[in-house]
């Protein structure tokens, strides 16, 4: 692969206000963090993003390249990182099956890059123009083995721009891929996203190994548990594979390497996650009940809990904007103040699992789903904050 | 806070005008403007919509739960959309693909010949734009400036004159009926 070229300044990051839906300001989040190798199938409707790129990443000096499909993509995204690009690959609920297992190899060979999942209603095709938010434990434990992940929901086009930029810089400083959790509502939503100036963006870059080249070794970490990169063919003596390795990166098929291999993959998360997780609380304290939501039901939710605060429940407000790791710290220390945990998600419960088990059992839990397809009539939100509120 | 339903069918460019005035109403008139779109399969000649909320405030919900206005370019939206419409709300139709039935309540029904007008002009595609211009002056929800500077980034380089001569048509028309009407 080649490497990328210098970039074109004016070209590179739009700064000013435009009128962006979710899907542009993902894409235009993705170049301004710095992404200069796209690799894709197009899905609705997650097309749009891979549309924009492709007409913008000829002027930053980016490499588009449109797959046979979602298997050969994410490898594909996999050997542009290790070329020295950062990455990006877009889809939605199907390729994000067929991704699976390439974002496995991505985990065990801790390549840095982003995976965004514009979500539809799923199993199987399922409803390729319509919102889900079902892919929520898919992007946790989809691909076989052990590991962790980080992933995002925004829930505005402004967010899509600001969080793909967070996403590249979580994916940069812990060495996987971050998955970036969309639906189809957020998508297809027109705002304004204002755009700074570059320098006010806070990009994160890769941390590069500088030391002497004998003594490289590609999986060996410091502290941080989050080895320093080189790109493949710069002279350095690297071997990347799924099988379990050791710091040279050489398979070595017992279990007390798979112990210091995979503790590392997930410990590296664990670890960090108190700088890792972001949520966003409104009105938390003195609340009787909480609502706890990401993405599009986040927006829908906000009328319900303005709603029943005419009524006169105090009710507050709990956004995932990180959902993986899930903030089970939080989430805790809130079910032993709060009567009741609400939470709206486009599934049948998913995230929900989550918050019950982190609840545990000190205040009620109470899930408000839905099959896909549309969002929740913001009543059915109401009636679940007035029931926790009893 | 008001709230917009664009309507017609696929290729009207309804989902523009929506874009546009939102656009305009959030770069260029110091507003908020939420779009949200219904999206099928289907494409030309099926109905069509797109939501619009402006407000002066932040938008948290997004959609539009009872419209202020509604603007119908096809019967078939019309017939769909009008019964949802707020009492004392704005009707805009295209009065040669709407025919309407008394209006409800205290609607404020306007018709403008908003197609016709358009092939007037050479290019039946401008008519969103006449419907648009006379939105903008029956309504006030964004001015006719706004909607011009919207314009670049939303219509081809080429036809950005002739988009604004389609609003100007339609703004007009729209002045006009609000004086008689006064």
């Amino acid at each position: 692969m080649s490497r990328p070229k210098p970039s074109q300044p004016d070209a590179t990051v739009l700064t000013g206000a435009h009128y962006l839906d979710g899907d542009e300001a993902c894409a235009e989040g993705a170049i301004a963090a710095g992404c200069r190798f796209f690799a894709g199938y197009p899905i609705t409707p997650s097309t749009e993003i891979a549309e924009r790129i492709a007409s913008r990443f000829p002027l930053v000096g980016g490499t588009f390249i449109q797959m046979e499909d979602e298997l050969a993509s994410m490898a594909a995204i996999l050997g542009g990182a290790w070329g020295g690009a950062k990455a990006m690959t877009v889809t939605s609920g199907p390729g994000f099956s067929l991704m699976m297992e390439n974002i496995g190899l991505g985990i065990m060979t801790e390549t840095p890059c982003v995976v965004v999942n514009v979500q539809r209603g799923g199993p199987s095709t399922g409803l390729p123009t319509l919102t889900g938010q079902q892919d929520m434990m898919q992007a946790r434990w989809g691909s076989h083995g052990d590991y962790e992940v980080i992933a995002l929901s925004p829930s505005s086009p402004q967010e899509c721009f600001d969080l793909t930029i967070t996403a590249f810089g979580l994916s940069e400083r812990y060495r996987l891929p971050v998955l970036f959790m969309m639906d189809e509502c957020v998508g297809h939503m027109t705002e304004k996203v204002v755009i700074p100036p570059a320098e006010d963006i806070p990009v994160i870059e890769r941390r590069w190994y500088r030391g002497p080249k004998e003594s490289y070794l590609p999986y060996q970490a410091g502290p941080d548990k989050v080895p320093d990169m080189v790109r493949a063919g710069d002279d350095y003596r690297i071997h990347i594979t799924g099988l379990t390795h050791d710091e040279r990166g050489y398979p070595v098929i017992n279990a007390a390497c798979q112990s210091v291999c995979v503790s590392r993959l997930v410990d590296k998360i664990r670890d960090n996650a108190g700088d890792i997780v972001i949520t966003d609380e409104e009105a938390v304290d003195g609340a009787d009940v909480v609502v706890v939501s990401y993405g599009i039901s986040y927006r829908v939710a906000t009328r319900a809990i303005a709603l029943a605060r005419a009524e006169g429940i105090k009710v507050g407000s709990v956004r995932l904007v990180t959902v993986w790791p899930f903030p089970e710290a939080r989430i805790a220390e809130l079910s032993r103040k709060v009567k009741a945990l609400v939470m709206p998600e486009i599934n049948l419960g998913q995230m929900y699992r989550e918050l019950q088990r982190a609840a545990a059992g000190n205040c009620r839990t109470l899930l408000i789903p839905h099959c896909g397809g549309w969002v929740h009539d913001p009543n059915d939100v109401l009636a679940a904050i007035r029931e926790g509120a009893k | 806070m008001v709230e917009v339903k664009f309507s017609g069918f696929g290729g009207q460019g309804i989902i523009r005008m929506g874009s546009i005035t939102g656009k305009a109403a959030s770069l260029h008139d110091g507003k908020q403007a939420t779009l949200t779109q219904s999206f099928g399969p289907e494409a030309r000649g099926g109905a069509c919509s797109a939501q619009l909320v402006v407000s002066a405030e932040r938008i948290l919900y997004p959609y539009v739960t009872v419209p202020d206005i509604l603007v119908a370019m096809s019967q078939e939206a019309y017939v769909k959309f009008e019964p949802e419409l707020k009492d004392g709300g704005w009707l805009l139709i295209d009065e040669d693909l709407v025919q309407p039935h008394p209006p409800h309540g205290a609607v404020r029904q306007l018709a403008v010949p908003a197609t016709r007008i358009a092939e007037t002009m050479g290019n039946r595609m401008f008519a969103n734009m006449v419907m648009l211009g006379f939105l903008a002056a029956v309504t006030g929800i964004v001015p006719l400036e706004a909607l011009e500077k919207a314009l670049p980034g939303s219509v081809p380089d080429r036809s950005i004159p002739k988009n604004i001569e389609a609003m100007r048509k339609g703004w007009g028309i729209g002045k006009q009926q609000s004086a008689d009407g006064s």
